[in-house]
């Protein structure tokens, strides 16, 4: 018998306050966690809004040694995942930790601390030959960010698979696709999964300036991330963390724990085409999308809700509005879609998690999170993307995608795992 | 930063050309010496992201500041030297 | 004749980048004859640094294999992994426009992403001014870099993939091909060509505690060696492409074996020193198990090979609980090479499976005989030749990462 993934346990640090609660009330309320950016001076830049965590390590529960030794990133994985497994109920360390891997998303590491590291070896910026003598003793674990993997695996006592997956934007979802594999093909019973990044420094505001990808609305930050509205003008950087205990359905159900939602279908693509660039008809998209639905047992009818991936840049928005369309066929238009990183900015390897997140908590509660900002609707993207405040409904089947640089493209399905198809 | 070399001088297609080469490389297909003049940029090899590049080494060598919709109406070399050089002009 | 009706992935192309070889059959030569890639660092001065030895790959001229409008926005490594996926899939035969339009895909580990690449971009935003950063830097430091080139290189829309696990990631990008093809992809151009050879890259390696500070190249880097004293980086890797054996039977393709059996463990939390090495234990024990192999039916071991005492005594330990004391051959061509990050345990399986083809085990250079405290078989001084039918390749990450992969011959 196909064994089934089940996700029983969920942890936010999001924009604003930190907890997957708190998390919940601001995009179901329809606010914004956009801002200009506090963390430092960004004066210099073309682009001085994100969307920032108003995160205290501590509070959270971390000692002051894991505080100066783990990354931003690594902290916020870290206090999701205590979240995540409290909500979850279950014991761990387990008694058999080999059942047990992580598979965490993240898109550019440990990019603050690294960069920190590197105006202090480099002398703000003069010497190519970094002076050595200058680092940190956990230096090496700031450039590699399988290291913010093995404080999870450690923090759990995991020792199944641990993997990081970086694959840009969909680190998060595609974190999420690997635990189901692993899960699936036995490799473990319990994956803790999701995605971090906290990527709001120096470096990531120059190179997303370069290419123009995030929005110049530096007068009205609130109002900043504006997907799929007309006057959109690039997507508002983000960070935080998301995970989400994975579990296989009879290990969940021997326990009695409570089960959120089946990941019932996952598709990944690439689009082959350029590292930043998009088709404008979204194909490969719609084909992952197609794909999760298949793997799903699912018509495109049952999907009651898309949470989109909604970026706020001017191709992107176009991009998938056309995929939903080839995938869903005629119910793209009267299924609710939309964009949460309206709300909470786009946090490259960490959103995914944080939408799927949101997606579990449209299900437990009936209610689809808005898109804020949303006024002037881009002709071209003529879908119902739930514009302003949440809408009750009833959500069953839930579809999430995202989309990155070096043309990832994925698609995941939850749906309840009582559901008569399966 | 304003430590960009200041050299306020007209932009020629072979000053361009010698940019786009360093900046973003040349389709092995395409001959760049020739009269590229009216030819898009895609069919010279070019693609939105070599055209950011260029155009912010322009405007790092040349000192001068072109706008965030510089490139919205350019579709050949002749288009973005007309562009630049009425920045150089007015700058 | 794998468990349950199981999708076979045979290894249909290779193509290699490494510090003593520029294509597969050059290093293979290389290897074979004990010519090491490891020599002084050319590519900065290393001469204020503790590390001045480094695997560099040096005849790769990039203007004559990577395309113009690639190398401004090109890392040195995605370079390397350019080049040795081109090489892997021209060596398969595969035409990826006669499949299914999603029926291939990538699969790539990285450790530090295009990190030469990052450091000259971070020293133009802090010396110049963010006007100075290239519009290539958004994605060209990043580890998914090598996975989108290549995708976009050879039009690849399958399932494509980045792991990052520090040096295991060499393996678990293969194991990761694997699963895709398991679920119905037909091929995967597979496999890390890794490594951060710059100045700031050298400072994160120094800060491990793992490197070598030997100054004499045949010297510095001698896993299992009495006198092993650390690490030496380098830089390469290996691309594979993995196809399904029946579309590979189908049309007549040359394979170099099945990848039959693959596990990935992680390490307890720092365990006793006579206690370490069981993570990895239980990963081969996984890998041999699911590859259907008893331990006494492989023919030699691709060791992780660190260098550095604690970890070699670890490795040495796990082999001689699975396998028994000598029990079978073990080998470390990287003594030719040096550490090639997630890199490195891609090449092995190269390796193996050139092994497995010659009936040959190249030996690990520079070592005269294992240490004390050693009781394994390690292949010394000059190639071991064997008919060999099974290969286990080992290899482990930073913080606790274990991977292991169990290649066979075709009978």
């Amino acid at each position: 018998m196909e064994r089934r993934i089940v996700i029983t346990g969920i942890g936010a640090v999001a924009p604003g306050k930190p907890g997957a609660k708190e998390y919940w009330e601001l995009i179901s309320n329809g606010r914004t966690a956009t801002r200009t950016i506090s963390s430092f001076d960004p004066a210099p830049y073309r682009s001085r809004v994100a969307a920032e965590c108003d995160f205290d390590p501590l509070a959270a529960g971390l000692g002051r040694q894991e505080v100066r030794r783990m990354d931003r990133a690594t902290q916020f994985a870290v206090a999701a995942a205590r979240e995540a497994v409290a909500d979850s109920g279950l014991d761990l360390p387990a008694d058999d930790p080999a059942a047990v891997g992580v598979s965490l998303g993240n898109a550019v590491g440990c990019t603050t601390s690294m960069e920190e590291e590197y105006t202090v070896l480099s002398n703000e910026g003069s010497d190519w030959l970094v002076d050595h003598r200058y680092a940190v003793p956990h230096l090496y674990d700031h450039f590699v960010p399988s290291s913010i993997a093995v404080e999870l695996a450690r923090l759990v006592g995991a020792q199944g698979p641990v993997a990081l997956v970086s694959d840009g934007c969909t680190s998060g979802l595609d974190a999420i696709g690997h635990a189901t594999d692993l899960i699936r093909e036995g490799s473990a019973d319990v994956v803790i999964s999701g995605g971090t990044d906290a990527p709001i420094s120096p470096i990531t505001l120059a190179c997303f300036d370069a290419i123009k990808a995030t929005t110049p609305r530096n007068d009205d930050p609130e109002h900043a991330s504006r997907p799929f509205d007309a006057t959109r003008n690039g997507l508002v950087l983000g960070e935080g963390a998301a995970v989400l205990v994975l579990e296989e359905l009879e290990h969940a159900r021997r326990r009695g724990a409570r089960i959120y939602a089946e990941v019932a279908g996952v598709g990944t693509r690439c689009n082959a085409y350029h590292m930043t660039g998009l088709r404008s008809d979204g194909a490969e998209m719609a084909d992952a999308i197609t794909h999760a639905l298949a793997e799903a047992r699912l018509a495109p009818e049952s999907i009651d809700y898309v949470n989109a991936h909604g970026s706020s840049t001017k191709q992107n928005d176009r991009h998938e509005t056309a995929a939903f369309k080839t995938a869903l066929g005629r119910h793209a238009y009267d299924v609710p879609v939309s964009s949460v990183k309206s709300m909470i900015g786009h946090s490259l390897g960490a959103i995914g998690a944080l939408e799927l997140v949101a997606c579990v908590l449209a299900m437990r509660d009936g209610l689809v999170p808005p898109t804020a900002n949303l006024h002037e609707p881009d002709p071209v993207c003529d879908l119902d993307y739930v514009p302003l405040r949440a809408r009750e409904a009833e959500v069953d089947n839930v579809l999430s995608v995202g989309s990155g640089f070096g043309g990832f493209q994925t698609a995941i399905v939850l749906a309840r795992p009582e559901r008569a198809a399966a | 930063m304003s430590d960009a070399n200041t050299a306020v001088t007209e932009l020629s297609v072979e000053d361009l050309t010698s940019i786009m080469r360093s900046s973003a490389g040349e389709d092995e297909s395409v001959d760049l010496d020739g009269d590229i003049l009216d030819s898009a940029f895609t069919d010279l090899g070019y693609d939105s992201l070599a055209l950011l590049e260029t155009v912010a080494r322009i405007s790092r060598d040349h000192g001068v500041e072109l706008g965030d919709d510089v490139l919205d109406d350019v579709e050949t070399p002749r288009d973005l030297l007309a562009v630049v050089n009425r920045a150089i002009a007015a700058a | 004749m794998s468990a349950g009706g199981t999708v076979q992935a045979v290894v249909t192309g290779v193509g290699v980048a490494a510090p003593n070889g520029m294509g597969t059959e050059a290093y293979w030569a290389a290897t074979l004859a004990g010519r090491s890639g490891i020599a002084p660092t050319t590519r900065y001065d290393a001469s204020g640094y503790p590390l001045r030895l480094a695997g560099e790959v040096r005849d790769f001229d990039p203007g004559e294999h990577i395309p113009s409008r690639l190398l401004p926005q090109t890392d040195h490594g995605t370079r390397l992994s350019l080049y040795a996926a081109d090489e892997a899939l021209r060596d398969s035969a595969l035409d990826p426009g006669r499949l299914d339009p999603y029926g291939m895909g990538v699969a790539t580990a990285s450790s530090m992403g295009g990190f030469e690449f990052g450091q000259r971009e971070l020293q133009n935003l802090w010396s110049k001014g963010g006007r100075f950063v290239s519009a290539y830097q958004s994605f060209a430091w990043f580890y998914a870099v090598n996975t989108g080139q290549v995708s976009i290189r050879h039009g690849l829309r399958g399932s494509s993939s980045t792991v990052v696990t520090d040096a295991a990631g060499g393996l678990d990008a293969l194991g990761n091909a694997r699963r895709q093809i398991r679920k119905g992809t037909t091929a995967m151009l597979a496999g890390s060509v890794d490594g951060a050879l710059c100045p700031l890259g050298l400072a994160g390696q120094l800060s491990s505690g793992a490197m070598s500070t030997g100054s004499r190249a045949d010297r510095a880097f001698l896993p299992f060696a009495d006198g092993a004293g650390g690490q030496v980086p380098g830089e390469g890797g290996a691309f594979l492409v993995l196809e399904d054996a029946v579309s590979a039977r189908r049309r007549g393709a040359r394979s170099y074996g099945e990848l039959a059996g693959y596990a990935a463990t992680f390490d307890p939390a720092p365990v006793p020193s006579d206690q370490a090495g069981e993570g990895l234990v239980r990963a081969i024990r996984r890998a041999l198990r699911d590859a259907g192999t008893a331990p006494e039916d492989v023919d030699v071991v691709f060791a992780d090979a660190a260098g550095v005492p604690e970890l070699d005594r670890a490795e040495s330990r796990a082999l001689g609980e699975v396998f028994g004391p000598g029990g079978v051959p073990v080998t470390a061509p990287k003594s030719m090479t040096g550490r090639l990050f997630a890199g490195g345990a891609s090449l092995d399986l190269a390796t193996a499976l050139l092994a497995l083809r010659d009936g040959a085990i190249p030996h690990t250079a520079n070592v005269s005989r294992p240490g004390p405290g050693h009781p394994i078989d390690l292949v010394t001084g000059e190639p071991r030749e064997a008919d060999l039918r099974r290969a286990l390749v080992v290899a482990r990450g930073r913080g606790g990462f274990n991977a292991a992969a169990v290649v066979r011959r075709d009978t």
